[in-house]
């Protein structure tokens, strides 16, 4: 699975890094997530598409 | 589906008025007249005060793809926004980036998202666990029975607030008084406008103080800003404004509110005192929220294109309520809607909202609420109503819902 993260979207509301914080982080300086693994292994998938779902500006996108 | 075209002019006998009343059967439900309309349709059309009709959004599919949809806009300035009640005149979009739209809203909250980053908030949980602790022992030494609201779940998130922004707590009367004012219905406008300049006049001056008195806290950076050029002060102001109300109103009352629900559920409530499990910690958090869902009245928009959803056209200019409460009941996005159930996945819930405007203190709130609950139930085991629950007074008049006190004994 690829994860695709657009930051211009993103608001910082944080609730990637509730669902998944091995696979995403926050920036220091304003909160906007970053990506830790853009390539989850298959025992993530099922965090990093709560991730995804969870994300108020679908900002998360998933490839397989 | 349904592709009846509306009437915009006549309203039909049937539409049901906005804000719309609970029953009082179940003081957790949302008002019965959402539930039916939510049953028939998810879009449907509500009557204000001053009779317009704006759209009613009642089910989650629908809340989610409109509350992400930059045809959407939070601006209230736009002629036509739906507004529950008269508003203060002249003061422009009073309540900074939430009555916003991007870029100016992306531009503003961005200046305060730092703050707010899990991991900022996950590093604050000794201390906040302190002053919880701290009030538990005060209430716990005092008189039987306690209103909880009074000591515990309105000065807990305040005190967790007033230290983040960095506001005397001295001074928590004074902006509690008239944060209330601003939410509670039926408050005239100039009422309301008073307490919303004296709010202003207050942020200004603690601005100009925090130049020259600095702390490590979001109001000096505020100032700072300021003082660099790179935010007005008007804007400064307004900003603060917003993240005091909003970050000591709504926590107090799901903390009240959420120990109402686990009282009036005590196979769930015992679960949770005795689990340990900080998975069922979390998920009865989101849980509760849904159920809850205490911004009862709604998130308020206007369509600024013509947008066509469910079968129907939302034309530019017209004015959307989307009754959250009733999206985190919808049962198409959560099996037996109606249950309280701390066991179950509820973390799709749209009580912070969604889209560009989701709340900005929800790892703060999660945070406050997951610790707020468990310590008073590990260290309150026997915690009781001391009224019968239709003595309890709920606040159906204020547009964050919960409970204006809570008499507990143990
Ligand atoms: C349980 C507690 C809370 C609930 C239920 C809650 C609920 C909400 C909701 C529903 C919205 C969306 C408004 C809209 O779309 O029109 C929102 C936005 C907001 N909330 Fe919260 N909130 C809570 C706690 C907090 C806390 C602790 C803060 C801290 C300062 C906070 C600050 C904000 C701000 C600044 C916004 C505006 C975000 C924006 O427009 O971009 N909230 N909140
Ligand atoms: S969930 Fe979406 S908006 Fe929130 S921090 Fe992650 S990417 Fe950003």
């Amino acid at each position: 699975m690829k994860v695709i993260l657009d930051q211009d979207k993103c608001v910082a509301s944080g609730q990637c890094v509730t669902a998944a914080d091995t696979i995403f982080d926050q920036r220091d300086e304003d909160g906007i997530a970053i990506l830790l693994d853009a390539e989850p292994s298959p025992e993530r998938e099922a965090e990093v598409r709560q991730a995804a779902a969870v994300c108020p500006v679908l900002a998360i996108r998933l490839e397989s | 589906m349904t592709t009846t075209t509306t009437d915009t002019t006549t309203p039909s006998p049937h539409e049901p008025a906005f804000p719309m009343s609970r029953d009082g059967k179940c003081p957790f439900d949302p008002p019965p007249r959402g539930l039916a309309a939510q049953k028939e349709a998810p879009l449907t059309r509500v009557t204000m005060w001053d009779g317009s009709r704006p759209w009613f959004v009642t089910r989650y599919a629908e809340q989610r793809a409109l509350l992400s949809d930059p045809r959407i806009s939070a601006d209230i300035s736009n002629p036509g926004y739906p507004s529950p009640a008269p508003r203060p005149k002249g003061s422009g979009s009073p309540l900074s980036f939430i009555l916003m739209d991007d870029p100016e809203h992306a531009r503003l909250r961005r200046m305060v998202t730092a703050p707010f980053m899990v991991k900022r908030i996950e590093a604050m949980r000794p201390g906040v666990q302190k002053i919880i602790d701290d009030l538990l022992d005060e209430m716990l030494a005092g008189p039987k029975p306690a209103d909880l609201v009074e000591a515990f779940a309105l000065p807990m998130p305040s005190l967790v607030i007033c230290r983040l922004l960095g506001v005397p707590y001295s001074d928590h009367d004074f902006f509690q008084k008239n944060s209330n004012l601003i939410i509670k219905r039926g408050v005239s406008p100039e009422d309301q406008g008073a307490a919303m300049g004296a709010l202003i006049g207050y942020l200004h001056r603690l601005l100009a103080l925090k130049l020259e008195q600095p702390g490590e806290d979001i109001f000096t950076d505020l100032a700072r800003r300021v003082d660099a050029g790179d935010l007005s002060a008007a804007d400064a102001a307004q900003m603060g404004v917003l993240l005091l109300i909003a970050g000591h109103e709504t926590t107090a009352n799901m903390i009240a509110l959420g120990t109402l629900a686990l009282l009036e559920h005590p196979e769930q409530l015992a679960r949770l005192r005795d689990s340990g499990d900080p998975a069922l910690v979390t998920s009865a958090v989101e849980e509760l929220l849904r159920y809850l869902t205490i911004t009862h009245d709604g998130r308020k928009r206007i369509a600024i294109a013509d947008i066509e959803i469910a079968g129907q056209t939302i034309k530019a200019g017209e004015g959307v309520i989307i009754a959250t409460d009733l999206g985190n009941r919808d049962p198409e996005a959560f099996e037996d809607p109606d249950t309280l159930d701390l066991e179950r996945d509820a973390r799709h819930h749209v009580a912070f909202g969604f889209g560009v405007h989701q709340c900005l203190g929800q790892p703060l709130a999660r945070m406050e609420l997951q610790l707020a609950y468990t310590t008073l139930l590990r260290r309150i085991p026997t915690l009781a109503l001391a009224t019968p629950i239709d003595q309890v007074p709920f606040k159906n008049d204020a547009s964050v819902y919960g409970v204006y006190e809570l008499p507990v004994t143990w």
